[in-house]
């Protein structure tokens, strides 16, 4: 039996001109859509992804694990939503893949690595099929202890909570925040999947399964405010959850910790590094917070700031959105994401690439080590390196 | 799997070639009217090498090529009319050599006009190159193959007047370089003062050969760019007010643009004057220059300049983001236009054809000329919007354009950038000495007949 | 239609001629010369001074005897079929001000806070001075005040849409139309009475409204303590009873003017329509005089009441090195709700 393929914004997808701006950031400098610049043919841009989905809409085209594989290369980075010439289009962009997609799930023809992801949600509570019982175990010498009413909901998300560079990230900024005095505490082995990847993917049900859940614990648990250790969490709490009944106040870590700065909370000693800062996607183009980060970064004594070639709105994602970080649809060759923005990041001459995302985090570092630059460039998190500003005390002045 | 599959494969590696039906879907067709036709592989090769071993390929088994970069001429000029091999030239986008002082950049067959525009501003910013409204995914290379036009075309003539020397893939498999890359390392010329021989595959769309590298002129970037509109109800006195304009010597670019819509616009020609000073004293010159060009015509009541402020951000852009915007105005996606070349005197009844073919096929249009070396010749765009949901609005569209390409051969023009059909048209009103050269160095050039067939061919 | 409330007598039995020989752009010998020409212009003769009024609204003011000659010019250029700018530019005026069923309004009650059609305006009318009444705005070219066409001698196009634009107020229900614009009160007030045309609703001077807000928030004011040179536009011309309100406010909020040539009756207006009907050499000029007698007095601001003369003039002034900002925008500056510098 045919599929009769339907999605909500069906009747506007003709409005593509396949001109290809979607593909550049604002002044050309090169290519900016990972799934492009990766495959290289224009079906993988977004421009080629639409009409595609024209052409499978009105039956021109049928499903495959081709077309899957064009629909599941997208990072879901917004650059296109950004970049298109259409005012009254534009916007629709990234609705319109993830309509496609849930598609997808529907008709059961997606690519088997975002099956298992799934599967490994919906049965693990975690994309990495680690028990939930050692969820929480990352927080071990951090001194943060459980939510119970304090002021904030440290949310890690699964990468924070079971992956190594994630945990390293998790225990550098709860730590921090711990010393800062913040009141905050953590859900632990209670934490689940906030769903801002299961979404992207397509997996409705799941997603709307998995929110409600989180909705649920947090009003029990009499949340209000909630600062999130991934950009991913951030961006799926204050865009999709307030439609289903959830209203938090949410915060990324680095605007907490850009306001303790300020008010000189925290103690910070002479770091003489060379930095280059990494825009997260769900923190930079998706959420339009370019600016803490950054104000960190300045006031830490000697560190000198250097901005990639492409920053904040223009920013080149490294290539774990969309679910990227699990299925690594995008591939490591040379053109991938990750290795392009690592060569991008070699090139300001700085020896260490400043990230505020978990996945970034593994995504660059992983490709420091394909391109050879192991030993030449760092990728830490923010926390990190004001901890490592913190350790050097050499008779300098403190923040 | 075939065993020209696996031939490509080997040329290219297995990211180099498909044949899946989603690619083969999307480059048998381009943003335009025309119909499309599928290719049999569609190749995205990275070196000359690779391209040439292709082209070999190619010739052993008969089987068309069609090159392209971004597909945006809109006139299906990609479009593989007899099938075969799409060739996607866009992985080959390195920027080789900028000479400064000669004020030349030398760049690959599918290098864009956006990444180039990005680099100069990076590395050398005192140099700009002639780039089009197109937008900046569109290829440097194929822009002067079809005698494009950009900011500087005004000033300096078509885009591929621009052009400082080739190296070509030619139809048979040849490498071969033209102009003074022909005899040394240096790309300042294409041709002269030796029998100009870019004549062979500039125009030819894709016919005579595959172009791997390109040489362009580069030329001053002037601190600061500005820019002066002016207004007329009479499009009789259009001609005259750019002869004035254009004795100046002292002018960027020059485009002359009507539309019904919005309402502001209605009933009126506008004439947007660009130009470029390293100082405030020189644009304050140039801009009196200007005013006083046209003084006659304001005593007279019969223009007058308008403000620009809110405007001016969206003219001075380079490409102009507005210009594919129009393509949504019916929320439609699409536009098309013919855009003949002809002399300024002509602009009143080329717009009034304008007027009259979109009231006679029902469609929306908008119209702009572009000047050329100093008012010797403009580019006359005629173009109508269409919804892509709308195949009746599309063939509408179609019909129309056609119209204004009978009309522009009518009136003694030349088409730019014809799709099949206007080619033949072209053709047949060529003076038939002039058309069996052309058959000559087509049928010598590509014997097999193997590159994007279809096009320039009489029968 | 709408007749002009004119009295030739008034006019021929006025001893000054002020209204021409106070004329900022055309000289006159005397008395004699000027009430001459303005007698021609009376009884519908061809005249120097309708080829070279500027429009620039001042004569409106000059006259004490409520004569309205500006408005009179307005009309005989339009009787002879005359255009001040070209012809396209005056159509191209007329046809972007059309009303086309696109616009905006709020929550209306008793009051409308007119955002007339410039974009600018709503942006202005923004904030805690006007947060009990930016909900209630209205906004497009059903609420323009179409008094910019007589710049293009096109009063027929006053006439015509003025009372449109009444009528859509008046459907509003509101009792009470604040004017963000000059342009917008003279309207409602001088040339509608000059036309006979009936307002059904109480127009409120913005400077009135922003007085008033100003002194409430008396506690919030931090003394910005700087010089300004005021930009006084065209329209202010046709309500000069209401020219003092700006020294009030500014007053409020620590802003000294600082005593200019080109001030009060004398003031230049910014120049950009001149530019249009006259030229660029005249425009430039007015332009040129405008700002050096600004930085010659001493100011470090340049204060504007009308987003028309900011558009035209920001960009010069603040070349030259004084920083642009709207009255409204010190305002905001003042009680803190606006960082303290360029607009």
């Amino acid at each position: 039996m045919d599929y009769v393929h339907n999605i909500e914004h069906q009747d506007i997808v003709h409005r593509c001109f396949r001109c290809g701006y979607c593909k550049f950031p604002e002044d050309y400098v090169d290519f900016n859509c990972p799934s492009y610049k990766a495959f290289g043919w224009d079906t993988y841009s977004p421009g080629g992804r639409m009409w595609l989905i024209r052409a499978w809409l009105n039956d021109e085209i049928k499903t495959s694990p081709h077309f899957a594989e064009i629909l599941y290369s997208c990072v879901a980075c917004d650059n296109c939503k950004n970049q298109c010439v259409f005012p009254k289009f534009k916007d629709f962009l990234p609705e319109i893949f993830q309509e496609t997609k849930s598609e997808l799930v529907n008709e059961g023809r997606i690519p088997p690595e975002v099956r298992d992801y799934f599967k490994a949600v919906a049965t693990n509570g975690n994309p990495y099929k680690l028990p939930q019982s050692e969820r929480g175990k990352w927080a071990g010498e951090t001194g943060l202890t459980k939510y119970s009413g304090q002021e904030y909901l440290f949310y890690v998300g699964c990468v924070g909570s079971y992956d190594e560079v994630g945990q390293k990230m998790a225990r550098s900024v709860g730590s921090l925040l711990v010393k800062a005095g913040v009141s905050l505490g953590i859900m632990g082995s209670e934490e689940t999947c906030d769903g801002n990847e299961v979404k992207i993917l397509g997996e409705m049900g799941l997603f709307t399964q998995l929110a409600n859940d989180n909705i649920k614990k947090f009003k029990a648990k009499g949340v209000k405010k909630i600062i999130t250790l991934d950009p991913h969490a951030l961006n799926i709490f204050k865009k999709d959850y307030p439609k289903l009944g959830g209203n938090f106040n949410v915060l990324h870590y680095t605007e907490i910790l850009a306001g303790l700065i300020k008010a000189k909370k925290i103690a910070l000693s002479n770091y003489p590094v060379k930095v280059t800062y990494h825009d997260p996607c769900y923190l930079g183009r998706h959420n339009q917070v370019y600016g803490p980060p950054r104000e960190i970064l300045k006031a830490i004594p000697g560190v000198e700031l250097v901005e990639m070639r492409r920053n904040s709105l223009n920013a080149f994602c490294c290539g774990g959105g969309g679910g990227n970080f699990f299925t690594d649809i995008l591939g490591t060759g040379e053109d991938s994401a990750g290795r392009v923005r690592v060569r991008e990041a070699f090139e300001t001459g700085a020896n260490i690439i400043a990230v505020a995302c978990p996945s970034c985090a593994k995504m660059l570092i992983d490709a420091v080590k394909m391109e050879e630059l192991d030993g030449k460039l760092d990728v830490l998190g923010i926390a990190e390196i004001i901890e490592r500003a913190q350790k050097i005390k050499k008779g300098t002045v403190n923040g | 799997m075939s065993e020209i599959l696996k031939s490509l494969i080997d040329i290219v590696g297995e990211r180099g070639v498909s044949n899946a039906p989603e690619e083969l879907w999307f480059y048998s067709r381009d943003p335009g009217v025309l119909t499309p036709h599928l290719p049999d592989y569609v190749v995205a090769p990275k070196t000359t090498e690779e391209v040439q071993k292709i082209v070999l390929l190619a010739n052993r088994e008969k089987i068309p090529i069609v090159p392209m970069g971004n597909g945006m001429s809109l006139t299906g000029l990609v479009i593989p009319l007899k099938g075969g091999i799409v060739m996607d030239m866009k992985r080959m986008n390195k920027i080789l050599e900028v000479n400064q002082m000669a004020r030349y950049a030398v760049v690959e067959g599918g290098t864009s006009q956006g990444v180039l525009k990005a680099y100069l501003q990076d590395h050398y910013p005192q140099l700009r190159h002639s780039i089009p409204d197109a937008p900046p995914t569109t290829t440097i290379a194929a822009n002067m193959a079809l005698h494009g036009q950009g900011r500087l075309t005004q000033q300096y003539g078509f885009n591929s007047d621009m052009v400082t020397g080739m190296e070509i893939v030619l139809p048979t498999g040849d490498i071969c370089k033209i102009g003074s890359p022909s005899l040394g390392p240096y790309w300042f010329s294409k041709g002269p003062t030796l029998p100009d021989l870019s004549g062979l595959f500039l125009g030819w769309l894709g016919t005579t050969g595959i172009i791997t590298k390109i040489g362009l002129r580069l030329y001053p970037n002037k601190k600061i760019r500005d820019v002066e509109l002016f207004v007329t109800d009479r499009v009789d006195l259009i001609p005259d007010m750019l002869y004035k304009l254009t004795h100046l010597e002292m002018l960027e670019d020059i485009n002359v643009w009507f539309q019904p819509k919005p309402l502001m616009f209605l009933g009126n020609f506008h004439i947007t004057i660009y130009f470029t000073g390293d100082d405030e004293e020189e644009i304050a010159f140039k801009r009196k220059l200007i005013w006083d060009a046209l003084q006659e015509y304001m005593d007279s009541k019969n223009g007058g300049f308008m403000s620009v402020q809110y405007m001016k951000g969206m003219l001075l852009e380079m490409p102009q983001r507005a210009i594919a915007d129009f393509a949504d105005v019916p929320k439609g996606g699409g536009f098309e236009y013919s855009g003949p070349i002809t002399i300024i005197e002509h602009f009143p009844q080329y717009a009034a054809k304008v007027v009259e073919l979109a009231k006679k096929y029902d469609v929306l249009y908008a119209s702009s000329a572009r000047l050329i070396s100093g008012g010797h010749c403009m580019m006359f765009s005629i173009s109508f919007a269409f919804n892509r949901n709308d195949p009746a609005m599309m063939t509408r569209v179609k019909h129309a354009l056609d119209e204004a390409t009978a009309f522009a051969l009518e009136m003694g023009g030349i088409p730019w950038k014809p799709n099949f059909m206007e080619q033949k048209m072209t053709m047949k009103k060529m003076e038939p000495n002039a058309l069996k050269i052309l058959q000559m160095i087509k049928k010598n050039l590509d014997p097999q007949g193997i590159m994007n067939p279809g096009n320039w061919e009489v029968n | 239609m709408y007749a002009l409330k004119f009295k030739e007598k008034v006019c021929a039995t006025c001893p000054s001629a002020d209204c021409l020989l106070k004329c900022q752009y055309m000289s006159f010998s005397g008395h004699k010369e000027a009430h001459g020409e303005m007698m021609k212009v009376v009884r519908g003769k061809d005249s120097r001074v309708l080829n070279e009024c500027a429009t620039c609204y001042a004569c409106e003011e000059y006259c004490k005897r409520g004569n309205h000659p500006f408005y009179l010019i307005c009309e005989r250029r339009e009787e002879k079929g005359m255009f001040t700018a070209a012809r396209p530019i005056t159509n191209q005026w007329i046809n972007m001000t059309k009303m086309q069923g696109k616009y905006m309004v709020g929550a209306v009650k008793d009051k409308v806070l007119s955002c007339c059609y410039i974009p600018d305006l709503g942006v202005l009318g923004s904030g805690e001075i006007f947060k009990d009444v930016a909900s209630a705005a209205a906004f497009g070219a059903e609420f323009m005040c179409p008094a910019v066409h007589t710049h293009f001698a096109r009063m027929s196009v006053v006439k015509e849409r003025l009372p449109v634009v009444i009528e859509n107020f008046k459907k509003l229900g509101a009792k009470e139309v604040i004017c963000l614009h000059d342009e917008c009160y003279g309207t409602f007030t001088s040339i509608a009475s000059a036309y006979g045309i009936d307002v059904p609703f109480k127009p409120v001077y913005y400077m009135d409204f922003l007085l008033e807000r100003m002194k409430q928030l008396k506690d919030k004011i931090k003394p910005l303590n700087i010089k300004a040179a005021y930009q006084r536009p065209c329209s202010n011309r046709l309500i000069p009873d209401k020219l003092p309100m700006v020294k009030k406010i500014l007053n409020l909020i620590g802003v000294k003017l600082p005593k200019r040539i080109y001030q009060d009756e004398n003031c230049l207006c910014c120049g950009e329509i001149i530019r249009s009907v006259s030229g660029y050499k005249l425009a430039d000029d007015v332009q040129k005089r405008n700002i050096d007698d600004m930085l010659e007095s001493g100011a470090e601001y340049c204060v504007f009441n009308c987003p028309a003369c900011q558009s035209s003039l920001s960009e010069k002034v603040a070349k030259k090195g004084l920083k642009p900002i709207h009255i409204i925008d010190l305002c905001k500056m003042a009680i803190g709700e606006k960082e303290r510098e360029v607009a």
